[in-house]
C-alpha cells in the first residue's frame, strides 16, 4: 500500500524538484544580471522532466567509490543545463536579459504552486479514500 | 530542500550588489578630492563581479556572484586649470579625480535596481517554500 501511495506521488515530486531546480538557474541569472562573461542558462523542462521520470541523469553514475555522487540533495546532478539565446547582448560579454528572466522567474514560481495545488489534491482525495468506511 | 539554494545566490548578489553601491558612494563623495593618503589625487573604483558556485551542494549552472577585486579605473585624470591651488603644476593645471559623476549614477541606478530584483527573488522563493512547508495541511 505503501508502495501505490508513492508511485501516485512520484510524478508530482520530480515535476517539484526539476521545477526547483529551474528556480536555483533562473536565480543565479538574475544573480548575474551584472556579471561581465556570465552567459545565462536554463533547462528545457519537458525534456528534463521526462529524463527524470525514466530514471536517466537523477544522479551520476559511478564507476568508483570515490567519485563523488553529485550531491543527494539536489537529486538532478548529471543534467546540463544548456546557454540560453540572448535577445540583446551586451558588450561585456552578458547574455542575461532580465526582463526575460524576471518572466520567466515569475511563471516558473506560478507552475511550482500550480504542482504544489496538483500534491494538495491528490493528498485529500487520498485522505478522503482511506476515510471511507 | 534545493530551493534554499536561492537564498543563497540572492544574498550573494545583494551583498555584491551593496558593495558595489559603496564603490559609488566612495566614488561620488571623493569627486573632487585632489590629494589622498598617498599623495596623489583620488581615482575611480570599480568592482569585478564573478559568478561562483557557492557551495558543494549546488547543482551544476547554479552559481552567486562575488566580487572578485577592486580595480582602480585606469581612464585618464581630469585636468583642471587652477594656478592658485597648491597642487597646481609648473603649467597650473591641478590634476583633478577620474570619477565620471554621470557614470557613477547610473552604476547606483543599476545597482539599486539589480538590489531590488534579488529582494523580490528572495520573496517568491520564501513563498514557494512556505507553500510547500504548508502541503496536505
Amino acid at each position: 500500500m505503501r508502495n501505490l501511495i508513492d508511485q501516485s506521488f512520484a510524478f508530482q515530486e520530480k515535476a517539484l524538484q526539476v521545477r526547483g531546480y529551474r528556480q536555483q538557474l533562473l536565480a543565479s541569472n538574475i544573480a548575474n544580471a551584472d556579471t561581465p562573461n556570465y552567459k545565462a542558462r536554463d533547462i528545457d523542462f519537458k525534456k528534463v522532466l521526462q529524463m527524470a521520470q525514466s530514471g536517466q541523469g537523477m544522479a551520476m553514475a559511478q564507476t568508483s567509490a570515490r567519485h563523488l555522487d553529485g550531491g543527494s540533495d539536489s537529486g538532478i546532478a548529471g543534467i546540463k543545463p544548456m546557454y540560453r539565446n540572448s535577445v540583446q547582448p551586451s558588450i561585456d560579454g552578458n547574455t542575461v536579459d532580465m526582463n526575460v528572466e524576471q518572466a520567466q522567474f515569475a511563471e516558473n514560481s506560478m507552475y511550482y504552486m500550480t504542482t504544489l495545488q496538483f500534491i494538495n489534491g491528490k493528498i485529500q482525495s487520498t485522505l478522503a479514500a482511506m476515510r471511507t468506511n | 530542500m534545493g530551493l534554499f539554494n536561492v537564498f543563497d545566490i540572492a544574498g550573494s548578489a545583494m551583498t555584491a550588489q551593496s558593495m558595489r553601491l559603496n564603490v559609488v558612494a566612495s566614488n561620488m563623495a571623493n569627486a573632487d578630492s585632489v590629494t589622498s593618503a598617498n599623495g596623489q589625487p583620488y581615482r575611480a573604483k570599480q568592482v569585478v563581479f564573478q559568478a561562483k558556485p557557492l557551495n558543494d551542494k549546488m547543482p551544476s549552472g547554479a552559481n552567486g556572484v562575488v566580487v572578485q577585486k577592486v580595480i582602480e579605473d585606469p581612464s585618464p585624470m581630469r585636468l583642471v586649470y587652477n594656478p592658485n591651488s597648491p597642487y597646481a603644476d609648473a603649467k597650473g593645471y591641478v590634476t583633478m579625480p577620474n570619477v565620471n559623476v554621470v557614470e557613477e549614477m547610473t552604476n547606483m541606478i543599476s545597482a539599486s535596481r539589480s538590489y531590488q530584483a534579488n529582494v523580490e527573488m528572495m520573496n517568491t522563493t520564501k513563498t514557494l517554500i512556505q507553500r510547500t512547508l504548508a502541503l496536505g495541511q
